[in-house]
């Protein structure tokens, strides 16, 4: 059985709507203008135990809104969806007990306490026996290799460390769900790259379900087989990261390395060149030439090494991204008109 | 019942653990909080020294005279015991806590988590007054030990004393219930900065924070009497004091559990609202 079962979930938010102007103040006082914002439209989609799922979508698609949603922090206009066979937002505890909510832009630590402290106050609040909540508490701090920094108070900590403490205070009850909103952000490489290795494992060894959102493709790429593109509110593409590359991008980006730099006389007029570095040529080919396209350079000049690569996936999503908005925008000008 | 009592416990005492990390300023703010209480003294020193037949001296060394029945000893026992009652009735920083942890969406955290909000309120706000009453115990018997002279009818009966603790307690939960009310009216309003000071303003005046309220002319005074406000600061002290007296003072004690009931259910009603609209609304 699903573990996530989403059926035509909305969620519409009433926006204020504030014209320019003092004038425009005082009559807010009176009358208000709200502008209807249709955060999610319509979604379906199911999640079985144990998958890792990413939503993909520009700011304000409705990715944190559908996480909101599952995690029971606000109520849909319309639709159901259970998780574990509960409603979320009923709000039963049986359900609070089984999941877990990280934010990456919120911070759930007492600020002037150690991590520790915050650690043993969730021990008690989700009810987890003291030898349960101990063993894992310590492996989570050595996974995170954050052992050393349980007695410090966590305004102390750097912005890495302290994800780090959030993420083990989520996980002390070994949820059986996880939602992850931007894990990462404002995080450098280092610390994103030992996030991403953590999760990987921990979810691996626990087969448990989580779902995150995220900016950088590189979390995406290294956590999640399914990405479910949202825009506008509505799903857009849901599949793996694969078939995005597929059906998004026909291109394929080629590099050959020539033997000798003369040779580049002949091929800086190719089409799409992206960059010329002696003895080096990077270019982009549609990807049914490429076959074509390579044979006739490889007969006419002697190629030391060809590399030929999706390209970047940062550059296929962005693509994704604009071409999800200008058909979400068609399709709601159509349905406007009707 | 028994695991949510060992969640309410552990979070009391990390609420401890994070007060004492404050001390010094806690000292601070406990010593200042003398310091306008100093100057009411001495502005009371000069009516009664005006009103007073010249040269005449009451048994406490001050001037002689007497204001709707006080006498100036009485006046300054008050204002000691109105210290007393506003240290277990006042509650700094909750409603705006409340209305902040709304707007900042922290609050989601109580949606999340399986644990109240209120609870855990309270039970930090048991913490804060405990260390407070730990910290400042020291400068509180040694001013009452140099003003001993002004409690001029002596310690009162321990029936009165049991009345006076009882009023105490009350007024803290009172204090805690009606300010965490304008703090969920953040639900709805998202800034109740205005509200607190309207709050704020009203406790002054009403409560007894300021004078007596026996100073007030009937026609008021009846009408602060039907009011909540007065058992944040009078009634504890008007008591102790013996300014209100045998059948009056249990009656007193009854309204007073009234309006801390009262509270309490306005506030989950409050607190049950508020989270719906917050759900329907977003955050």
């Amino acid at each position: 059985m699903a573990i996530i079962e989403i059926k035509n979930l909305s969620k519409t938010y009433k926006v204020y709507q504030k014209q320019e102007g003092l004038l425009a103040s005082v009559r807010g006082l009176f009358h208000r203008e709200h502008k209807e914002v249709h955060a999610v439209r319509d979604i379906n989609m199911t999640v079985e135990e144990g998958e890792f799922v990413a939503f993909l979508g520009p700011n304000g698609a409705g990715k944190t809104t559908t996480l909101k949603l599952l995690s029971g922090v606000i109520n849909p206009d319309g639709g159901t969806a259970t998780v574990m066979g509960h409603v979320p937002w009923e709000r039963e505890n049986e359900y609070r007990r089984k999941f877990a909510l990280v934010m990456g832009q919120k911070n759930q630590l007492w600020w002037d306490l150690p991590a520790l402290e915050s650690f043993r106050l969730n021990q008690h609040i989700y009810r987890v026996p003291k030898q349960v909540f101990e063993e894992t508490r310590d492996t989570l701090c050595e996974m995170l290799d954050v052992t050393r920094l349980l007695g410090q108070p966590v305004r102390e900590l750097s912005l890495g460390e302290r994800m780090k403490m959030e993420l083990i205070a989520a996980l002390l009850h070994q949820p059986e769900v996880l939602f992850l909103d931007e894990p990462t952000i404002g995080l450098d490489v280092v610390a994103q790259h030992k996030i991403q290795k953590f999760l990987k494992s921990y979810q691996q060894e626990r087969n448990n379900t989580i779902i995150l959102t995220s900016h950088y493709m590189k979390d995406i790429e290294a956590l999640c087989k399914r990405v479910v593109i949202i825009a506008n509110g509505s799903i857009y593409h849901d599949g793996s990261l694969e078939d995005i590359v597929d059906r998004f991008s026909g291109d394929k980006i080629v590099t050959l390395h020539l033997a000798e730099s003369r040779a580049l006389d002949g091929l800086a007029n190719l089409p799409n060149v992206i960059e010329i570095e002696a003895p080096k040529i990077k270019f982009r080919v549609e990807r049914d030439e490429v076959g074509k396209v390579l044979s006739q350079i490889l007969g006419a000049h002697a190629v030391d090494d060809i590399v030929v690569e999706d390209p970047p996936l940062e550059e296929v999503i962005s693509n994704v991204f604009s071409e999800a908005e200008k058909s979400q925008e068609a399709e709601l000008a159509a349905r406007s008109n009707n | 019942m028994f695991s949510n009592a060992i969640t309410w416990w552990t979070f009391f005492k990390i609420s401890i653990h994070e007060r004492l990390i404050y001390r010094a300023d806690f000292m601070l703010g406990t010593l200042m909080r003398f310091l306008p209480t100093l100057t009411q003294i001495f502005l009371w020193w000069a009516i009664y020294d005006v009103i007073s037949t010249p040269g005449s001296i009451d048994q406490t060394g001050g001037p002689d005279g007497d204001i709707a029945g006080y006498k100036y000893g009485d006046m300054v026992a008050y204002y000691l015991l109105v210290i007393i009652s506003r240290a277990f009735s006042s509650m700094p920083g909750l409603t705006r806590g409340i209305a902040n942890q709304i707007r900042s969406g922290e609050v989601k955290k109580f949606l999340i988590q399986p644990v109240d909000m209120q609870g855990c309120l309270l039970m930090q706000r048991i913490a804060h007054k405990l260390v407070y009453y730990l910290i400042a115990t020291i400068p509180f018997a040694l001013v009452f030990w140099l003003c001993g002279d002004f409690f001029v009818d002596g310690w009162p009966e321990w029936d009165v004393l049991i009345v006076f603790y009882c009023s105490l307690l009350l007024s803290f939960l009172l204090g805690f219930f009606l300010e965490s009310c304008i703090g969920l009216i953040g639900f709805w309003f998202l800034e109740v900065t205005s509200l607190t000071f309207i709050y704020m303003l009203m406790t002054f005046l009403l409560s007894g924070h300021m004078f007596p309220l026996d100073l007030l002319p009937d026609s008021i005074g009846n009408f602060v009497d039907f009011l909540p406000f007065k058992y944040l600061a009078y009634f504890p002290a008007a008591v102790f004091l013996g300014k209100v007296e045998g059948a009056a003072m249990y009656q007193g004690l009854a309204v007073e559990v009234f309006w801390v009931v009262l509270f309490i259910v306005l506030s989950r009603i409050l607190w049950w609202k508020g989270i719906k609209h917050y759900a329907g609304f977003g955050g």
